[in-house]
């Protein structure tokens, strides 16, 4: 039996079928802040421009009121919604990555997070999976430039349903949150039962004897599990450690699980620096230090291209990741 | 709101020049910070926080109140002086002012200090934010009117006129923006470094109801608010005309003293000058 997927987790059952479900990831934002509207009247949402494709529209026919087309003006609306949320509302505002929270990272950070604002960011179009845009709109910085904001959360889910509760989670916690969302059509791993808990990790994969870890994020999850499948039929045992929370991160499930299998992996579609990679190696070299591969990109910027394409070209394919995986093996039991 | 009475303006005035004299000693406590435009703006600080706006020191988080945010943030020590005047916390902590434990940070923190409505200090987002607020107050069925003080030279910011646009668009008529027009900024004179003018028609192009005062006459200035209060269909800016030092002659109209703060001597003079409203009364210091 090749499949190792965690039962508890309620994983899609046809996860690995050809016909299995795909949809945008940014389509669980759509769905998550309508949901958290319906449930608390302060929910309110902002958009630069970019209600489709954010997926904002359905919020705005819903809660005409609630909702604040801001125009092209990524400042205006990160500090609009900095005023908003120290007045009693649970403001949400959504643009392209490289914009929101590219173009207005002071303002996120200035009066957003060290003014605590309860301002919730989402950005969309993230990673290099945007495709024909090219590198203008592919943010491949942007969990690293949030991740290092005190008070800041950062939530990167891996499918459209770990995007809708992470977007409903949101609206819950007090304070600034940062959710990444990606643009393309990709598997929906999870189900309606498998739970999402800001701060946790989950093992989506449990081989019956690991020898590594591949802690990933974001769509690139599916890839992760691709390779741990494959790697299977090759004898090499892993353990898929899905973190939407990279911040804060799962430090007592990664280093249960680095304690007992202390080679890692880390997939994101991100810059191999600062990112989930970089939160990863943080804590290891602090509390458990092992051989560690990254899988992202490397120190370099897109380009246009079809999002298949460019995840091979760039290195994050899942025979990238299964190569990562041999390299790190090697390099903690061999050397 | 009721116009100011003639006992009362004088009494303000006074006022705002013991806020002015208290500035100084701040400043000179402190070592560093900005003098020019906390002392050109005393006489704004001290109409709103004891003429016109609705609040209560007692209680700095009620609802109801009106929100005062100051977007320009490096002018703070005018506003911690008159907060602290006007019962928000002691007048002794002002002499904390940008030393380690202080509630009174360098720039203002909300966080910090009861009274602050906004953190501040990177230009160009106050108005923005006031706007926030304003949405906040229609969504909340609240009456409370927003107002927003911003410098001259924040006015290059982008930020800014995008929040203008945004204003003049939604017709936001609780907002109110206060220019502390005093015509300097670090590198110089705002029509030198990067002209703003004509900042009346500006403001107009994009939908807002433009007022001029002279920023140290506290009667035109409350009357120039009530007019705000009366538009309905626009949010109105009073662009304030200011010296920017005011009150001590050798700091006015020079954009070297936007970012400095008095030595000893300095202050000494200073402080003189503005007990004796320019040699015009004998100080009851000396």
């Amino acid at each position: 039996m090749n499949n190792m997927l965690n039962p508890q987790l309620h994983l899609n059952p046809k996860l690995f079928d050809a016909d299995v479900e795909q949809k945008p990831i940014r389509d669980g934002y759509g769905d998550g802040i309508v949901l958290a509207g319906d449930s608390d009247k302060n929910v309110v949402a902002l958009c630069a421009d970019l209600m489709e494709s954010t997926r904002s529209e359905a919020f705005s026919k819903k809660f005409p009121e609630r909702f604040f087309e801001i125009g092209v003006a990524e400042q205006n609306m990160a500090t609009i919604a900095a005023g908003l949320g120290v007045s009693g509302k649970i403001p949400f505002i959504a643009s392209y990555a490289t914009f929101s929270p590219g173009r207005n990272y002071e303002q996120i950070r200035t009066t957003i997070a060290y003014n605590d604002s309860n301002v919730k960011i989402a950005g969309h179009h993230a990673g290099i999976s945007v495709g024909p845009d090219g590198a203008t709109h592919q943010a491949t910085e942007d969990i690293a430039i949030m991740r290092v904001i005190p008070n800041m959360k950062v939530f990167v889910p891996c499918d459209a349903l770990e995007a809708r509760k992470a977007t409903v989670a949101a609206a819950k916690i007090w304070g600034p949150v940062y959710l990444r969302f990606a643009r393309e059509k990709s598997p929906v791993i999870t189900t309606e039962e498998t739970p999402f808990t800001p701060g946790k990790a989950q093992a989506f994969w449990m081989s019956k004897k690991p020898q590594a870890v591949i802690i990933a994020c974001g769509a690139l999850v599916y890839n992760a599990l691709l390779a741990a499948k494959e790697l299977e039929k090759e004898k090499i045992g892993t353990v898929v450690l899905n973190s939407p929370s990279v911040k804060p991160l799962d430090e007592k499930t990664i280093l249960e699980l680095v304690e007992k299998y202390p080679a890692v992996v880390t997939v994101e579609e991100h810059q191999i620096h600062g990112g989930l990679g970089g939160a990863v190696a943080e804590l290891l070299a602090k509390h458990r230090p092992v051989p560690m591969e990254f899988i992202g990109l490397k120190d370099t910027f897109g380009e246009s291209g079809s999002p298949e394409e460019l995840i091979e070209k760039y290195g994050m394919g899942v025979k990238d990741i299964k190569k990562a995986v041999e390299k790190v093996l090697k390099r903690t039991y061999e050397v | 709101m009721k116009p100011i009475h003639e006992g009362r303006l004088e009494y303000l005035e006074e006022l705002a020049n013991r806020i002015r004299e208290k500035v100084v000693e701040t400043l000179l406590e402190a070592g560093s910070g900005h003098s020019a435009g906390p002392l050109g703006m005393a006489d704004i600080f001290t109409a709103f926080y004891f003429h016109i706006l609705n609040h209560d020191p007692k209680k700095p988080m009620w609802t109801e109140r009106d929100r005062l945010v100051l977007s320009n943030g490096h002018i703070c020590p005018v506003l911690y002086v008159t907060l602290a005047y006007a019962g928000y916390f002691h007048l002794e902590e002002l002499m904390t002012l940008r030393k380690l434990n202080t509630r009174l940070q360098g720039h203002p923190h909300r966080r910090a200090l009861p009274g602050i409505e906004m953190t501040s200090g990177p230009l160009g987002s106050g108005l923005s934010q006031a706007i926030g607020m304003a949405l906040a107050a229609k969504l909340n069925n609240k009456k409370y009117r927003v107002y927003c003080l911003t410098s001259d030279g924040e006015h290059q910011e982008g930020n800014h006129w995008e929040a203008v646009m945004f204003a003049g668009k939604n017709r936001m008529n609780s907002l109110t923006a206060v220019v502390d027009r005093n015509n300097i900024q670090i590198d110089g004179f705002t029509e030198n470094v990067m002209p703003l003018e004509s900042l009346r028609a500006k403001y107009e192009a994009f939908n807002w109801h433009v007022l001029e005062v002279d920023g140290h006459n506290m009667q035109d200035l409350t009357d120039a608010v009530s007019e705000a209060e009366a538009i309905y269909e626009k949010p109105t800016v009073i662009i304030a005309h200011t010296i920017p030092g005011k009150g001590v002659s050798f700091m006015e109209h020079d954009y070297l003293w936007h970012g400095k703060s008095p030595n000893k001597e300095e202050a000494k003079k200073a402080l003189h000058e503005l007990r004796t409203l320019g040699r015009r009364i004998k100080s009851e210091h000396e």
